[in-house]
């Protein structure tokens, strides 16, 4: 099994907004404690929208807003600790170290990162990078591992296609 | 019973003070806006660095207004939560160094109830019980308001805040930020009939929002006027106005829902997006039809402001309530989980 960066990227069409739910729900099924995924692309891609799917199918009941107003939104999900962050009012990335980044970004929380770019040299890096862009009325996702714990999450998603 | 009221959950820093034989004394705001609107959005670490930078100016420039001394007050009220913590933090923790060192009970204060009491700062105010529409950049809510500390949740967003739609879609049409006033500048110089915008959830039971899909919608909508030609200042203020419409219609239908659910004839709205003039106008045409009214805060108390704490923080500590010693601030608090204020000196 390949490790690391050499795997391939992994490319997903999301049709419509069920299926983009359907993707975080997969993503939901593959992943880890400890993982760190980046949610980018522009406004209206459908980024919390994949979260709301991963926060559903970890057993969340109820609304997944957007943490654009808060940076961050806490889910404690059964056994899982996740956090869901909206960087897209931050002016510096140095302001996430008096958010005590430090503190959420831990071994037994999951991480999903949207507008992470703002957060670029204080914000730890990731294991999976998710680029969401237009494709027709749809949207073409694209995940590339960036470490051995980002490839394994990949891997078992091209081995279990979404359901929806 | 003269409280002084602290609120620094967000943007602004707001001090206020309220005496319950008086009213309103004295009120004061600093707003960070000016700090964002260079980032395109709030910057909470500058944010909450101002509020410890501009709360004890504010609190001497209440005192002086109001013509108080420190050993006239009574009690403090501050933020505890929702909010960003570190921000909720400096307010926190001041109220209670002086609440402390000035020998007065302290209560922190649910920033969403400081919100739906708002209107009771006015002389022509609402009585209970009624239908509370908290509308602003972080919350889209429907609450059922029997009385102070009586609130039951009839629907809220699902997705995005009305307020984070309109700056967004401001963003998208090159706007700055806060983007309501902005949109609503531009809507009113728009075609109502080019676009047509959908209603999001009006056709599904319920008084939940969901706004993003129609952010969505409206980026869609500026990338096919730009497929066409370049985006022009009257697609803009086209865009601008499908926007606003959508807004608007969505918010009346439930509004309207939500008062023949609960068999209510008045509606209070507050929150930043309440200042919107259309959606005041359309609030008032449509409730007039069903013989209800709808209540406001003035203007100044529709946005975050230490009025607002002051007064709540003043209803409840007249009523007992007290905080013990620790100091807590809850980033997440649901409304319904507070007290109501007959129970309070049981509590």
């Amino acid at each position: 099994m390949s490790v690391g960066m050499s795997s391939a990227p992994l490319d997903i069409i999301a049709p419509d907004e069920a299926s983009m739910v359907a993707c975080g729900a997969q993503l939901a099924a593959a992943c880890e404690p400890g993982l760190v995924v980046f949610l980018q692309g522009e406004l209206g891609m459908g980024k919390t929208t994949l979260s709301r799917g991963f926060m559903l199918a970890l057993g969340h009941s109820g609304a997944v807003k957007s943490p654009t107003y808060t940076l961050v939104e806490p889910y404690r999900l059964a056994e899982l600790q996740v956090y869901h962050f909206d960087l897209y009012r931050l002016g510096d990335p140095l302001e996430l170290e008096f958010m005590g980044i430090r503190d959420y970004f831990t071994e037994e929380s999951i991480c999903l990162v949207e507008w992470p770019q703002r957060g670029t040299g204080v914000l730890p890096p990731a294991d999976l990078v998710i680029n969401i862009e237009r494709e027709g009325l749809g949207r073409r996702l694209t995940l590339r591992a960036a470490t051995a714990l980002g490839s394994t999450v990949v891997t078992r998603m091209r081995a279990s296609p979404p359901t929806a | 019973m003269l409280i002084l009221g602290l609120e620094t959950s967000c943007d602004e820093t707001g001090v206020a003070l309220y005496d319950m034989a008086r009213g309103l004394l004295a009120d004061a705001l600093f707003s960070q806006v000016d700090i964002h609107v260079e980032y395109g959005g709030v910057v909470p670490e500058l944010a909450s660095r101002d509020h410890v930078r501009k709360v004890l100016p504010l609190l001497e420039q209440v005192l002086a207004e109001a013509g108080c001394t420190p050993q006239e007050i009574d009690g403090v009220a501050y933020t505890a939560g929702p909010g960003l913590v570190g921000a909720l933090m400096v307010g926190a923790t001041l109220a209670r160094a002086l609440a402390w060192g000035w020998g007065v009970p302290v209560l922190g204060v649910h920033h969403m109830e400081g919100h739906l009491l708002a209107p009771m700062l006015e002389d022509e105010h609402p009585q209970f019980p009624f239908v509370a529409l908290l509308v602003s950049g972080g919350h889209t809510q429907l609450v059922r308001v029997d009385g102070i500390g009586q609130y039951r949740m009839l629907g809220e967003s699902l997705d995005d805040a009305a307020g984070e739609a309109f700056d967004k879609a401001a963003k998208m049409l090159g706007l700055p930020y806060p983007g309501g006033p902005h949109i609503a500048r531009m809507a009113q110089r728009g075609d109502p009939a080019r676009f047509d915008f959908p209603r999001p959830m009006v056709n599904r039971p319920g008084l939940d929002f969901s706004f993003s899909g129609l952010k969505t919608y409206t980026l869609n909508t500026v990338a096919e006027c730009r497929q066409a030609s370049e985006l022009t200042e009257q697609d803009r203020c086209d865009i601008a106005r499908a926007f606003e419409d959508a807004v608007v219609a969505t918010l009346v239908i439930k509004c309207r829902r939500a008062l023949r659910q609960e068999a209510l004839k008045t509606l209070v709205i507050a929150g930043g997006v309440s200042a919107n003039l259309r959606l005041r106008s359309a609030l008032e045409r449509a409730l007039d039809k069903e013989g209800a009214r709808v209540f406001y805060p003035a203007a100044k108390y529709c946005t975050d402001n230490g009025a607002m704490i002051a007064y709540a923080g003043a209803q409840r500590l007249q009523a007992g309530q007290v905080d013990d010693e620790q100091t807590r601030v809850r980033p997440r608090w649901p409304m319904e989980e507070l007290p109501p204020l007959d129970a309070a000196g049981a509590a």
